[in-house]
């Protein structure tokens, strides 16, 4: 009897381990302090020229809906406000916070959460338990949009 | 957005409660013609050049054709077309008695299929299946929609708002996001209309070809990065349902041509 409990147990805690390692992908920990985020996520600080490119990249998301100080593409969104002068607006704290988790500001907002990978409906089979960013993506995006000044 | 908002409140006050918020008063709805440039226009607007035409034709030669162990053709059973199908595809999808659920235009040509045919149904997408609903729905062409009118439909209709009002995907957008929130706005550049299902099966100058209304609905949930529903599942032949009653009033367009 309390062989076979200790068994299940053991068969429990390995299938708990096991889903937890093919359903969500490990997020790293960060700290809210305020309306932000102080800490760099990686621990590192991110690369501008790669942030920038990856705003501009379709499947990074953001140009579906912002429009920015991009004159090469013709492909910008108007759901949402121009990012140029973002760096003038918002703190590298306050930025780091909207863009992981841009419904924290506004419940209401249509900005997806780029770090999250929990409360969501439905998603699809290759994207399931992934947030839409990597910390180093984010990170990147971040220091970009700190250099965003008019 | 506001504005919308503003107007869908003060009809609502006005007219009581057939109108939930956020939803797009009757005299404000438009197809996606209307959002069109002049030459996508030309093209739906001449049937010599609307690419849809070939498979009307396609489709008015397979409603003649016998197929199946029954060896009878669509006319046997229904006569001419131009008769007996103007108006079917504007109350579609339709309750079915005997499922006890609504159908899809779709499914009830591969009802008529297995039921009065004795034939294989056809494939969701397949190139006959297209010509037939098309050549169907265009008996229709300049006809107002009334689908979701039948009382026995009202728990379907709601069920595919309910669907249409879910954040979904790993986006986490909803239908109503983009198209009762921010039609007339623009989507990495391209117009986003009010999703009104007026046209379908439509020509989409980006496809290439003909393709469903569930088509493109699939197409909308991979873009929010969603589980997209298989063709044919009850949660899409609600949202479409969802949408035929919202576009209540809208003629027909069948075949529509798309960007
Ligand atoms: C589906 C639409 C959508 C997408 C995609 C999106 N945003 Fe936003 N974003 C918004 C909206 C709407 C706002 C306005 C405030 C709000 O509603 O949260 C906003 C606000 C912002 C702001 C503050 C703007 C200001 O100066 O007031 C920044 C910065 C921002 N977004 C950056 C990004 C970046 C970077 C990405 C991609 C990684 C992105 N957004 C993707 C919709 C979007
Ligand atoms: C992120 C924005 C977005 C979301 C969310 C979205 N769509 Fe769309 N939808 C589009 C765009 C862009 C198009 C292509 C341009 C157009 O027709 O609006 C489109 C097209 C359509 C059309 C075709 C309209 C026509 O004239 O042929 C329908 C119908 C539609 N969507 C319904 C839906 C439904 C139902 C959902 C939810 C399952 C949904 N959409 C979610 C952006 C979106």
């Amino acid at each position: 009897m309390a062989r076979t409990s200790v068994h299940i147990a053991a068969l429990i805690a390995a299938s708990v381990a096991f889903a937890c390692h093919a359903g969500a992908e490990e997020l790293l920990p960060y700290n809210i302090a305020g309306d932000g985020i102080a800490e760099s996520l990686t621990g590192a600080p991110g690369d501008a020229a790669r942030g920038r490119a990856l705003v501009l990249a379709r499947t990074t998301t953001c140009i579906l809906c912002h429009s920015g100080p991009f004159p090469e593409t013709r492909f910008q969104g108007d759901l949402a406000p121009d990012l140029s002068g973002a760096g003038n607006r918002w703190t590298v704290s306050q930025l780091r916070l909207r863009l992981i988790d841009a419904a924290r500001f506004n419940p209401e907002t249509i900005m997806p959460s780029y770090y999250r990978n929990g409360h969501l409906v439905r998603v699809g089979r290759n994207f399931a338990g992934k947030p839409i960013l990597s910390a180093a993506e984010i990170e990147d995006i971040v220091a970009f949009l700190a250099t965003l000044r008019d | 957005m506001s504005f919308w908002r503003a107007i869908a409140v003060a009809a609502l006050l006005a007219t009581g409660p057939a109108l939930l918020a956020g939803e797009i008063p009757p005299d404000a709805r438009r197809s996606g013609y209307s959002f069109m440039g002049p030459d996508t226009r030309a093209m739906q607007d001449d049937d010599s050049s609307n690419p849809g035409m070939l498979f009307v034709l396609d489709g008015e030669a397979l409603w003649t054709k016998r197929t199946g162990s029954a060896d009878k053709a669509c006319a046997d059973c229904h006569g001419d077309a131009r008769g007996s199908m103007k108006g079917v595809a504007a109350r579609y999808p339709a309750f079915d008695k005997a499922l006890a659920r609504p159908v899809t235009l779709d499914q009830r040509i591969n009802l008529c299929r297995s039921n009065h045919q004795q034939a294989t149904p056809l494939p969701y997408e397949s190139r006959d299946l297209l010509a037939l609903s098309a050549f169907v729905a265009h008996q229709s062409r300049g006809i107002a929609i009334t689908a979701g009118d039948d009382p026995q439909l009202k728990p379907f209709v709601e069920q595919g708002r309910d669907l249409f009002m879910q954040r979904e995907g790993q986006l986490n957008l909803a239908c109503t996001n983009c198209h009762d929130d921010n039609f007339n706005k623009r989507l990495a550049g391209a117009p986003i209309t009010q999703g009104q299902p007026t046209g379908y099966p439509l020509y989409r100058l980006e496809w290439q070809t003909l393709g469903s209304l569930e088509r493109r609905l699939r197409s909308c949930m991979t873009g929010v990065r969603a589980q997209a529903y298989d063709f044919g599942a009850p949660e899409l032949v609600a949202l479409e349902l969802y949408l035929m009653s919202r576009a209540h009033g809208l003629t027909m367009e069948t075949p529509a041509v798309r960007p």
